[in-house]
């Protein structure tokens, strides 16, 4: 099996949905021309095999990218932009919040809005907070929007290629983190479904639920406790919206204990949500309290030692599943 | 430029619609728990929406905003299905689900209407650039007001149709007032389409209260459009007779003022235009006014008639 950065894996899906239907193309800054061309990274080559018409540089503007990818879709174009940085959203917000998510209801069902958003997320490269800032739970909230954050190159492949058969918009934030890391992805062509979860590893003790890049951090964590007897489940949500109630409440069934792990800052974070999820819908399953952990509620720090305080690691998930245990 | 008969009769008759659908909505709207919403009218603003139309073909796209009952009619929706819309009922063109302020009309081309000033240019951008992408000999023509000038999004979407010669038509409706802020107050350019050069585009000043002279620019738009030559920025000079929204007294808008430029109309203007040149007769403008009344009274008792959509279905729709 290849092994792929998911940069790579991006650019695989990007390339094999561009061949199969020529109404996708792609815009974003710098998609085809790039300050940083590099093979890991996920449309490294895709303005030469698809030329200009396809593979879309625009201005440095997110409102009219955004505003690009609702218009053409609603036209029946599947576009697929990229807005460089997660906390670059905030300048595409409108078009994404109030259009890409609503204009479908408020047509009563007549239109459709087969968009694809992909964003750059996390922290660990010292470019502070205005351009690491995890922001998936704003758009998790926002109905009428999918939202997938892989945590391996395959899941990212397979959950890209249907993001864009998708009829509706989808949020797809990219770990960058996870573009320099090689993991498998099979030959074949596949797609993954936007929606399941899947058990990375299964275990009797304790539930983790997480998503993109601390998918790794809960596998070192439950590897090392594997080591003291400790059998941890991981849940890889994948898709955070439509959530998959039903494989997180599963496995909170099988272990009585839940942990959720997630990169962005704890107050109002995603965690919070699978939490009222488990509380609401899996109370009597439980053994112990719940425990989050996440960042802490800071400004993404740029001064290195900062900035690996701030990402949560295997140490943290690790005191916080033996205080439950 | 030669309008056909055909088209100025077109113009005359979406006028006399909207007009009379309009001043429909203005009195149902005092009446308690009749519309639920705000309302939001164009009176006296007729020209734009009926000049432009007019002048595209029913395969080009409007993208509208929060004024947008003239342009809707104009570009050939159904009077019933905005009607009950409006009333919010189940039979309404989006099933009750945007009433007055986010008509969607797709089956015209009028894919949506956008009440965040300044978003329309964006999508619109989009829409051009599927034109343009699939290689179709259509254009997309965008309404905003005076007050959406001053939004971020506009220039963007603006500059990137410029870059890339989208077959768009941005018509600025400059109706003076911007909520209850005039263009003086909310802008440092005396005419907007001074901006039209920053994106390499041309910009010219029409009327607005003339629906000939607006179609004639907005054709002549289009044929610059579909020659691949990209954008143009079309500033229409009219005036806002009635509040931002119905609920608004208009305390700021001199009387005087708002009185003069009710003597512009444009209805009758173009009335005594296609009277003068042999087009009509008195006769036949005084048919069309009627129709427009039996057509509205119509479409009123279909959306009083119709059932309101049950709660549940408020849960259907958000995603395919």
């Amino acid at each position: 099996m290849q092994k792929l950065g998911m940069g790579q894996a991006v650019n695989q899906a990007l390339r094999e949905e561009m061949h199969r239907d020529p109404g996708v193309f792609i815009a974003g800054e710098g998609v085809g021309v790039s300050i940083h061309p590099g093979p890991m990274l996920p449309t490294y080559g895709l303005l030469e095999e698809f030329g200009p018409k396809r593979v879309r540089d625009t201005p440095v503007s997110e409102a009219a990218i955004a505003g690009l990818a609702v218009g053409a879709a609603e036209a029946g174009l599947r576009p697929v932009v990229e807005i460089m940085f997660n906390p670059f959203f905030t300048l595409a917000s409108d078009m994404i919040i109030n259009h890409a998510a609503k204009l479908r209801y408020m047509s009563g069902g007549k239109s459709t809005f087969p968009l694809v958003v992909r964003m750059k997320s996390g922290a660990g490269f010292g470019a502070g907070s205005q351009h690491s800032h995890n922001l998936e739970a704003w758009v998790a909230h926002c109905p009428g929007l999918k939202v997938v954050m892989p945590g391996t190159a395959a899941d990212a492949k397979g959950l890209l290629k249907s993001a864009i058969r998708d009829d509706n918009p989808v949020i797809f934030i990219e770990h960058m983190g996870l573009y320099f890391a090689p993991t498998p992805v099979p030959e074949e062509e596949y797609l993954t479904p936007i929606g399941p979860a899947e058990i990375k590893r299964p275990g009797t003790d304790v539930t983790v639920v997480t998503w993109s890049s601390m998918l790794g951090v809960a596998m070192t964590a439950a590897e090392r406790l594997a080591q003291e007897g400790v059998q941890v489940e991981i849940v890889d949500l994948r898709t955070l919206a439509p959530l998959d109630k039903k494989t997180i409440l599963a496995s909170v069934a099988k272990t009585g204990r839940l942990v959720v792990l997630h990169e962005a800052n704890l107050t109002g974070g995603f965690g919070g949500e699978i939490a009222a999820v488990v509380m609401e819908e899996g109370f009597s399953h439980l053994k112990a309290p719940l425990r989050r952990v996440a960042a802490p509620d800071i400004p993404v720090p740029v001064s290195p030692p900062q900035e690996q305080f701030y990402v949560p690691n295997a140490e943290q998930l690790i005191t916080a599943i033996k205080e439950i245990l | 430029m030669a309008i056909s008969a055909e088209k100025k009769k077109e113009m005359l008759w979406t006028m006399i619609l909207s007009r009379r659908f309009e001043d429909e909505l203005m009195e149902l709207c005092k009446i308690e728990g009749k519309i639920h919403g705000m309302m939001i009218l164009a009176t006296g603003q007729e020209a734009v929406g009926s000049g432009a139309c007019a002048a595209l073909a029913p395969e080009d796209v409007i993208i509208t905003n929060h004024r947008s009952h003239n342009h809707l009619l104009a570009k050939g929706a159904d009077a019933k299905a905005l009607m009950a819309e409006i009333f919010c009922k189940a039979t309404g063109c989006n099933k009750g689900k945007s009433g007055t302020l986010h008509l969607a009309v797709p089956e015209v081309n009028a894919p949506c209407t956008s009440t965040v000033v300044g978003a329309g240019p964006p999508i619109a951008a989009g829409q051009a650039f599927a034109q343009q992408y699939k290689r179709e000999k259509r254009v997309t023509l965008c309404f905003f007001g005076d007050g959406a000038a001053a939004e971020g999004s506009v220039h963007e979407a603006m500059n990137l149709a410029g870059l890339w010669r989208l077959p768009l038509i941005f018509i600025c409706e400059n109706n003076v007032y911007a909520g209850a802020q005039r263009l003086e107050e909310h802008t440092p350019v005396a005419d907007l389409v001074s901006r039209a050069a920053g994106y390499a585009m041309p910009g010219v000043i029409v009327d607005g209260n003339d629906a000939l002279a607006v179609y004639e620019a907005v054709a002549t738009a289009k044929k610059r459009a579909l020659a691949g030559e990209g954008p143009s920025f079309i500033e229409c000079k009219t005036y806002r007779l009635r509040g931002h929204g119905e609920a608004d007294p208009q305390l700021y808008q001199p009387k005087d003022e708002i009185s003069a430029w009710q003597e512009k109309c444009p209805i009758p203007r173009l009335r005594d235009t296609l009277v003068s040149e042999g087009v009509i007769t008195a006769a036949d403008f005084q048919a069309m006014e009627k129709q427009a009344q039996s057509m509205v009274e119509e479409a009123v008792r279909f959306a009083e008639d119709s059932p309101y959509p049950s709660p549940e279905e408020a849960l259907e729709d958000v995603l395919v």
